[in-house]
């Protein structure tokens, strides 16, 4: 099955939400929709699911046009961040609602309720009223009413936003195998880069009403097109640095370095480089890597991990560093780059060159 | 600023309450130093909430005292008890300016206009709302609603000490880095006592230099993240702390090593023996994957997400996550997994054991 | 080019075929006889705007029009600050808030005649309670007389009637502020004006501002209950706009000038609510985003 977005675009009035967009998007694989609150995933997921109609564009759904087909005659499940369940009915009556909407027979119900719930381990709790429950076994209601209706098209709108950070994590894990039992097309909407790290399949990255990439998650996350995607899928944020190339040297804010042998054949001139905080580190790495002078702001200590916040003349970075180094404000330090980590981008704010970090094994 | 003391406090929301398991917050004594900056971390329902607002006068606690740098201020209510407060969702005065806004607090304690003046412009610069100081509250974003309330709370200098309940839940992740650091900037300009809130480990973590972690009403362990992470005090810390949590594993303990499913492992310490339910804490960042040594793994998943990557594995039928370095070499041939030993831990009933240093 | 559902519109239909028969036709009844004369019999003549001129030089619409803009602005300033004080001290939850919720509702289950029944006996000097517990008291009191006596009366019985309604809105609004914000204003030592103020008046706004509107168009159109308690009197003291109108247009079958009056009272009462809904709407965008 295949969801197929042609040019799809919505405006209201004079102001563009969604600017046009193509995806197409395939089952078996979970399909992230990641960007900042009001970058227009909902309204996408909107559009997606016909609960609006595009201003252009078509919506195909296994090459067949269905633009301007209700939602009832689609086969669309939703999942939204509030958990949304009926209050006066039990779990059971909850997750078969839809079968029932359906008119299945009796028997067919209680065995797809019984294999949902057990998928969503809620077994125990089919009796109860949903607010008897905590916020995650409400929302694994949710999710399970979304999964019995063998919809072909599920939309999960941040299903975990308002769960503890515990909790999201449990679910996040399951989340994707029960897709990979499914045979819908998943789309799934979240702020949080980790979120669509952990749930992998396909990720596009959303900003001001536009998908600025779309692919495989990882690829996405590694080999950004432009700034825009950098920024959305990174945190902590990207740290950035204005740099010019200048024959062999690249010269910055407080210093310069040599150009990598990746970037020589760059033409001279600015450029906007990129790199991620885990990236940064206090010592000197193997291969060819640039020395940056920087004042550290403060240090957040995780436990395992320092978050160290720095000023390198004026810019505002973050660097992730393994272990615990309690490095007090207003200290000097010199943080060095891999070279191999630096994106690089023009001053239109695409990628330049190749991808710099290297592909997962 | 001030030292909270609180005594022998515990609160049930039941009028009479039969046993322990009734009480919401159960007996704890508890010092909070003056000026430090302290997490209260745990799930939903495990009670931090209960102890925010015991703290700040909206619960009267069922029994125990609690005391401002001395004095009881059990039935003081909120107002007398000068606290300062960030909740889940802000609280700003929708038609009033920013600028009215951060000096309210100042203005009903009738300063004088000058230093209201001053303390505003002050707060403004450190939040960076200065330009937004003419503008009226009620259209701002989010985020700027949520520092207002911050500075608020900031704009008082004689606060005995302020509180935050979960405030960066309605912020998007990217902001959540600039409203933490300016926290923890505004802590070191101003040494405000600060107690924050949140089921989140990373904010926790991040923002206090001690945490305390609940769970089902009772605090089970106070102490720096790199206590809270190198030594759990319970297997409920170490699962609730670290992303992903303490692999806890069943096994049998003899004297420095301990004996699982797959074969035996040595430890960092000896430990008598023990009673009750024995179990061997690892986190996932002290497994290593390997070839040739250790206990045989099944390995069923690998989630890749970005700087490392998590190995969903199988060690006797138990689940098991190892944590790989981004880069990391991931071979078909790497079937076992080694523990680092001096990171090991030993939980007996749940809690952790001390060993003594190896023969 | 897209294949919308127009069978949507088929759904509205019946609703639209109501509103016209409802409302569009018999205003265009009465548009139809403004510009008209008849003497009775069914016999027609154009008289253009001839009606409407001779009402703007009525100094008894004028006077009509005054008494009722006096009307509208006494019970609105009496009955939006009580209706909202007694929201301010109702109980929270509870039985004693559902019992309030109770009490408050009656009078607006009475029907308007009723009302109107209820206090022309209550405010009778010689049989009614409220007229004889005033005249033991020593005053001079006697609405069928007395002009003032008269006014008192209606506004006491329309205060009566009707602040529940402003009462019960503004309650609704102040229940979905969050107790957060009355925790933040007590950590802030606001006073209680102050909560008011920059908490709860913000808050109601939205309701109030539905509230007021409809407080006022319901007494610039009041008839039933001043028409029973006074009939209008005494003299012309309580002769309101819509009284005016039945006199004119039934007493005396007057249907052009009537027809005619008609308008001009649907236009003053949709032009102020129009101009008092727009100011309110505006202010909010003025104080939203951009």
């Amino acid at each position: 099955m295949t969801l197929e977005l042609q040019g799809v675009a919505k405006a209201v009035g004079a102001r563009v939400h969604i600017h046009p967009t193509n995806l197409v998007l395939r089952k078996g694989s979970l399909n992230v929709l990641l960007g900042p609150t009001l970058s227009g995933k909902t309204t996408l997921m909107r559009l997606m699911a016909g609960l609006d109609q595009p201003t252009a564009g078509r919506v195909l759904w296994e090459g067949r046009d269905v633009t301007g087909v209700r939602v009832q005659d689609r086969g669309v499940a939703m999942v939204y961040q509030q958990f949304i369940n009926y209050p006066s009915m039990t779990v059971f009556d909850n997750i078969a609602s839809p079968l029932r909407l359906q008119g299945l027979p009796r028997a067919d119900i209680e065995s797809r309720v019984r294999r949902a719930a057990d998928l969503m381990r809620l077994t125990p709790y089919l009796s109860r009223k949903p607010l008897e429950l905590s916020g995650g076994q409400q929302q694994r209601t949710a999710l399970a009413r979304a999964l019995v209706k063998e919809a072909g098209l599920v939309l999960l709108d941040e299903p975990l936003a308002n769960l503890d950070y515990k909790l999201r994590e449990e679910l996040r894990a399951e989340i994707p195998r029960l897709f990979e039992e499914s045979g819908a097309v998943f789309v799934y909407a979240t702020t949080e880069p980790e979120e669509a790290l952990l749930l992998g399949g396909h990720t596009a990255t959303l900003w001001e009403g536009r998908v600025t990439q779309f692919g495989p998650t990882a690829e996405v996350y590694r080999a950004p097109v432009d700034a825009v995607t950098a920024r959305v899928f990174s945190n902590p944020p990207m740290n950035i640095l204005d740099l010019r190339k200048d024959g062999d040297r690249l010269l910055f804010g407080a210093g310069e370095a040599a150009v990598p042998a990746r970037l020589g054949t760059l033409p001279d001139g600015p450029y906007r480089a990129g790199f991620r905080a885990h990236h940064l580190g206090l010592d000197r790495p193997a291969g060819e890597a640039l020395a940056f002078q920087a004042t550290v702001l403060g240090a957040e200590i995780t436990g395992s991990e320092t978050f160290l916040h720095l000023d390198h003349t004026g810019a505002r970075w973050v660097g992730l560093l393994p272990g615990v180094r309690p490095l007090a404000p207003g200290t000097p330090v010199a943080v060095w780059l891999d070279a191999a980590h630096l994106h690089l981008f023009d001053a239109g704010g695409r990628r330049i060159g190749p991808s710099p970090e290297p592909m997962a094994a | 600023m001030a030292r909270i003391t609180l005594r022998n406090l515990a609160h049930s929301y039941l009028a009479q309450p039969r046993g322990e398991e009734e009480f919401a917050l159960k007996e704890l004594d508890h010092d909070w130093a003056d000026g430090e900056a302290y997490a209260l971390l745990g799930a939903s329902g495990c009670g931090k909430t209960t102890l925010l607002n015991i703290i700040s006068g909206l619960i009267r606690p069922s029994q125990g005292r609690i005391l401002f740098d001395g004095h009881d201020v059990t039935d003081a209510p909120t107002a007398a008890r000068n606290i300062a407060q960030v909740f889940q969702f802000p609280v700003v005065y929708d038609t009033l300016t920013v600028r009215d806004n951060l000096a309210f607090p100042l203005r009903n304690r009738g300063l004088p206009p000058a230093q209201v003046a001053a303390r505003v412009q002050a707060v403004a610069r450190m939040l960076g709302l200065e330009e937004s100081l003419p503008r009226r509250a009620r259209g701002l974003t989010a985020d700027a609603k949520q520092k207002i309330s911050l500075g608020r709370g900031m704009v008082r200098q004689d606060v005995n000490a302020i509180l935050f309940d979960e405030p960066l839940t309605v912020i998007d992740p990217q902001m959540k880095w600039e409203l933490r650091t300016q926290l923890k900037a505004l802590h070191r300009e101003f040494g405000h006592t600060m107690i924050y809130v949140t089921h989140d480990q990373t904010e926790a973590l991040t923002f206090a230099s001690r945490v305390v972690v609940m769970h089902e009403g009772r605090v089970v362990q106070i102490g720096t993240p790199q206590d809270l992470f190198e030594r759990p005090a319970h297997t409920f810390v170490g699962y609730f702390i670290g992303s992903p949590g303490m692999n806890v594993l069943p096994a049998r303990v003899e004297g420095d090593r301990a004996h699982l499913p797959g074969g035996a492992i040595p430890l960092g310490r000896g430990y008598a023996p023990l009673s009750g339910r024995t179990e061997i804490g690892i986190r996932p960042e002290f497994a290593r994957l390997s070839a040739t040594e250790g206990l045989p793994v099944a390995i069923r998943r690998v989630e890749d997400v970005g700087r490392h990557r998590i190995v969903r594995a199988d060690l006797g039928g138990r689940p098991l996550d190892i944590v790989l370095p981004e880069g990391g070499p991931l071979g078909p041939d790497m079937t076992r997994v080694t523990f680092d030993p001096a990171h090991v831990g030993v939980f007996a009933d749940g809690w952790r054991v001390e060993g003594e240093a190896a023969r | 080019m897209k294949p919308i559902d127009n069978r949507a519109w088929l759904l509205v239909l019946p609703v639209l075929v109501l509103v016209a028969f409802s409302a569009v036709v018999p205003l265009m009844t009465v548009v139809n006889y403004s510009v008209q004369d008849s003497f009775g019999s069914n016999e027609f003549f154009w008289n253009g705007i001839g009606w409407f001129d001779d009402l703007l030089h009525s100094e008894r619409m004028w006077d009509a029009l005054g008494r009722q803009i006096l009307f509208s602005a006494i019970v609105l300033l009496i009955e939006v600050p009580l209706g909202i004080l007694i929201a301010l001290h109702m109980p929270r939850k509870g039985f004693w808030s559902s019992l309030c919720l109770v009490l408050m509702a009656l009078p607006l289950l009475i029907p308007f005649n009723v009302v109107g029944t209820i206090w022309q006996i209550f405010g009778r000097v010689d049989i009614g309670l409220l007229g004889r517990a005033v005249a033991a008291l020593g005053i001079d009191y006697n609405y069928t007389r007395d002009a003032i006596d008269a006014w008192v009366t209606i506004v006491v019985m329309d205060v009566w009637h009707w602040t529940s309604l402003i009462a019960l809105l503004a309650y609704a609004g102040l229940r979905s502020i969050p107790q957060a914000y009355y925790q933040a204003a007590e950590i802030d030592q606001a006073s209680r004006w102050a909560v008011f103020r920059f908490i709860e008046l913000p808050k109601m706004r939205g309701v109030l501002v539905i509230a007021i509107l409809l407080r006022f168009m319901d007494s610039f159109m009041i008839y039933t209950e001043p028409f029973v308690v006074t009939g209008g009197g005494p003299g012309n003291a309580t002769t309101f706009l819509s009284i005016d109108l039945v006199k004119m247009a039934l007493g005396q079958f007057d249907l052009g000038p009537a027809a005619a009056f008609s308008i001009m009272y649907f236009l003053v009462i949709l032009l102020v609510s129009w101009a008092f809904y727009t100011v309110m709407t505006n202010l909010d965008r003025e104080e939203g985003p951009r």
